[in-house]
């Protein structure tokens, strides 16, 4: 195989598997007797075509950055964390618990402790899973997603038994009080006039791109996060360079379940402001797709997950506008996990082949 | 509990476990040959959908039965591709799929019915029917036993009896056939497989395409048998108890039958709150039974409950030496 240049890897490989996803979805839509241009325009305009369009992109973009941000701390340590789903719904609960137990007077003292809250739910949830594969090898995937079901069961449970407001049907928990709602991009300054007051997008979008930033800190400038990324490169070396395989196991996925935990803050406490059912509405596995993408790099990452905030926010409006299901968005998801995470190997293997017909041939002894 | 209610949760005990049964048999013929496959739930999935809308169009159920090993054989292919061809990540490759089928599915079903992703309700024979089996009738009389045949064992659609004999069948293909060894072998030591001379592909993607077969008689069995006619997201996770349920027997197929009975079990208890309730003495609340396949699962993943180690080359891509 081609050894690929570091720019065709992180640029040209995820950019083909994003225009083979979107070609595939298009012959699906022909398929189905609608006419993909026209889907691909409502999708666009929709998405990025208005204020109140981006007031939902960068709203569904803000959930993608965290759960994307937990996989990529947990791929690097080489775990695979499917159970972003059922830590973000924990993170949630942890949300309505520390809303629901004060009559907080202002947002900004809400947020922190409901970050906290969110944090070590998340992590908690976590906690088991890394525990079974650092001590006893179960296999992550597999307990993590079992967790994800069992999450789902304990909510059900919570929240019609425990958390249900008296007399009311839905299974959800009282409001939360005044005090603990979180600004909306219209309250902030300067770009507030943009925005209507509707939209859900909210300052948790500010605490996505700095835990870019702190992800990015973490594993490429601290002591932690070089041990994190060489154990996961290679175990037996890391090992035998003195690197404990429990406390990084352990480590990165309680980073990983608290950051999806904290996605709880934007759809939890920024925008529904009570817990529902299903509140994470499927954004821990959107993480996956939004990671490898990604390549898992915050940058990518932040990136990616614009890119699944604009397809989220487009396939509700294809769903609204057009003859073509909203489940169209969940096809192009497929399809973009399956090209930039399982068929990988192919993917380079074309642009590989791509270089060698089309490229210039490195010359030799050429400075 | 009186013995009428027993005999009629034991009834949708075998008819619950039936799913699970068969995609957990498919996912052992394809772990024993060392690729992980997280993704029954999407084949399934998928052939509920195709097989109810064949079904529907047709008007039989064999038809539609053929057409959803079809649909999850499509999948199961491109999984062999991911995995085994292009040697990519197996997990990542199967929640893809999960993922493609639950998608794709509705997408399909509304073009072709416009129901909101569902087809419709399927009748006569477009539904496999249940089979009296022989002598339930004159049998019926005896105590006990008698009622048990008659209730239990009698009275299924064909593909419960189907789904039973594939147990048997599974052991004896794995356990006391030449091709058996060597998919065992192919999932525990790729290289000693290779180096007598046998092709670790062709096995792998046999044992892939058997996997597809089997969750497609599964998600048939759903649409056409279990319910009348596909809805949206209608294997609702039983794809991940089927999986549970293969680590809970640790790969093997006569355990595999005893963990889908008992997960089984709890769906149909899940179904009668009022039968725990009288048996227990207090309120059993239903997501506790929901859970409770996967809580048995982690703690037998522990290890609590002697150890489940999955084949020893599940889930690497086999590179040949050059």
């Amino acid at each position: 195989m081609t050894r690929l240049p570091v720019w065709a890897d992180v640029v040209l490989v995820p950019l083909l598997s994003l225009v083979l996803a979107l070609l595939i979805s298009a012959l699906v839509i022909l398929a189905i007797g609608a006419d993909p241009v026209e889907a691909m325009r409502t999708m666009l305009q929709g998405a990025v075509g208005s204020a109140y369009g981006w007031g939902y992109t960068l709203y569904y973009a803000t959930s993608f950055i965290f759960t994307g941000l937990a996989v990529t701390v947990a791929f690097h340590a080489g775990q695979f964390n499917i159970g972003g789903e059922g830590q973000a719904q924990i993170g949630g609960l942890g949300v309505a618990i520390v809303c629901l137990s004060l009559p907080w007077p202002h947002w900004t003292l809400a947020l922190p402790a409901a970050m906290l809250g969110a944090a070590l739910f998340g992590a908690a949830w976590a906690a088991i899973p890394a525990y079974l594969q650092a001590r006893r090898g179960s296999h992550i995937v597999i307990t993590t997603i079992m967790f994800n079901y069992i999450a789902a069961s304990l909510l059900v449970y919570l929240l019609v038994n425990v958390f249900r407001p008296p007399g009311t049907m839905d299974p959800a928990t009282a409001r939360f009080p005044a005090g603990a709602g979180l600004p909306t991009l219209h309250d902030l300054p300067l770009v507030g006039r943009l925005f209507s007051p509707s939209v859900p997008a909210n300052i948790t979008l500010l605490l996505a791109i700095l835990a870019c930033w702190l992800v990015w800190l973490l594993l490429w400038r601290t002591r932690l996060g070089y041990e994190i990324r060489a154990f996961g490169k290679s175990e037996a070396a890391a090992v035998y360079a003195g690197i404990s395989p429990f406390r990084i196991i352990m480590l990165s996925m309680l980073i990983s379940g608290a950051l999806a935990g904290l996605m709880a803050i934007n759809n939890v406490m920024g925008e529904s402001e009570r817990l529902v059912l299903n509140s994470a509405e499927g954004a821990g596995f959107i993480g996956i797709a939004v990671a490898l993408m990604g390549r898992n790099h915050p940058v990518g990452v932040f990136l990616a997950a614009l890119l699944f905030g604009i397809l989220y926010q487009g396939g509700a409006e294809i769903g609204l506008w057009t003859s073509i299901p909203i489940e169209l968005r969940t096809v192009v998801q497929a399809l973009v996990i399956l090209f930039t995470g399982a068929l990988d190997n192919a993917m380079r293997m074309l642009v590989g082949w791509g270089f060698r017909t089309f490229g210039r041939r490195p010359a030799a002894g050429a400075a | 509990m009186d013995y009428a209610t027993l005999l009629q949760i034991l009834d949708s005990t075998l008819r619950l476990a039936t799913p699970l049964l068969l995609a957990c048999l498919a996912g052992l013929f394809s772990e024993r040959a060392g690729i992980f496959d997280i993704g029954l739930e999407g084949k399934m999935l998928m052939a509920a959908m195709a097989s109810g809308a064949v079904a529907f169009l047709t008007g039989s159920a064999w038809v539609g039965l053929m057409a959803g090993i079809g649909a999850s054989m499509v999948l199961a292919v491109i999984h062999g591709l991911a995995s085994i061809t292009f040697r990519g990540n197996q997990l990542i490759s199967g929640v893809a799929l999960n993922f493609l089928a639950s998608g794709i599915t509705v997408l399909v079903a509304e073009d072709l019915f416009g129901q909101g992703g569902r087809t419709p309700p399927l009748e006569g024979a477009a539904r496999f029917q249940a089979l009296t089996l022989p002598l339930s009738g004159t049998l019926s009389e005896v105590p006990l036993l008698g009622p048990l045949y008659a209730e239990v064992v009698s009275g299924h659609t064909a593909l419960v009896y189907v789904a039973l004999l594939t147990v048997p069948l599974t052991w004896w293909v794995l356990f006391r056939t030449r091709f058996g060894l060597r998919l065992r072998a192919v999932g525990e030591n790729p290289e000693s497989v290779d180096t007598a001379g046998i092709s670790v592909t062709r096995l792998r993607y046999t044992a892939v395409l058997i996997t597809g077969v089997l969750c497609g008689i599964a998600g048939a069995y759903m649409a056409t048998a279990l319910q009348a006619g596909f809805g949206r997201e209608m294997t609702a996770g039983r794809g991940y108890i089927a999986l549970a349920a293969l680590i809970f027997a640790k790969w093997r197929p006569w355990h595999a039958l005893y963990a889908c009975l008992l997960f089984g079990f709890l769906q149909a208890l899940a179904l009668r709150p009022d039968v725990i309730e009288a048996a227990a003495g207090f309120k059993v609340p239903v997501p506790f039974l929901d859970a409770l396949p996967y809580v048995l699962t982690v703690i037998v993943l522990a290890g609590f409950v002697g150890k489940a180690i999955p084949p020893r080359a599940g889930g690497q891509p086999y590179v040949k030496e050059r």
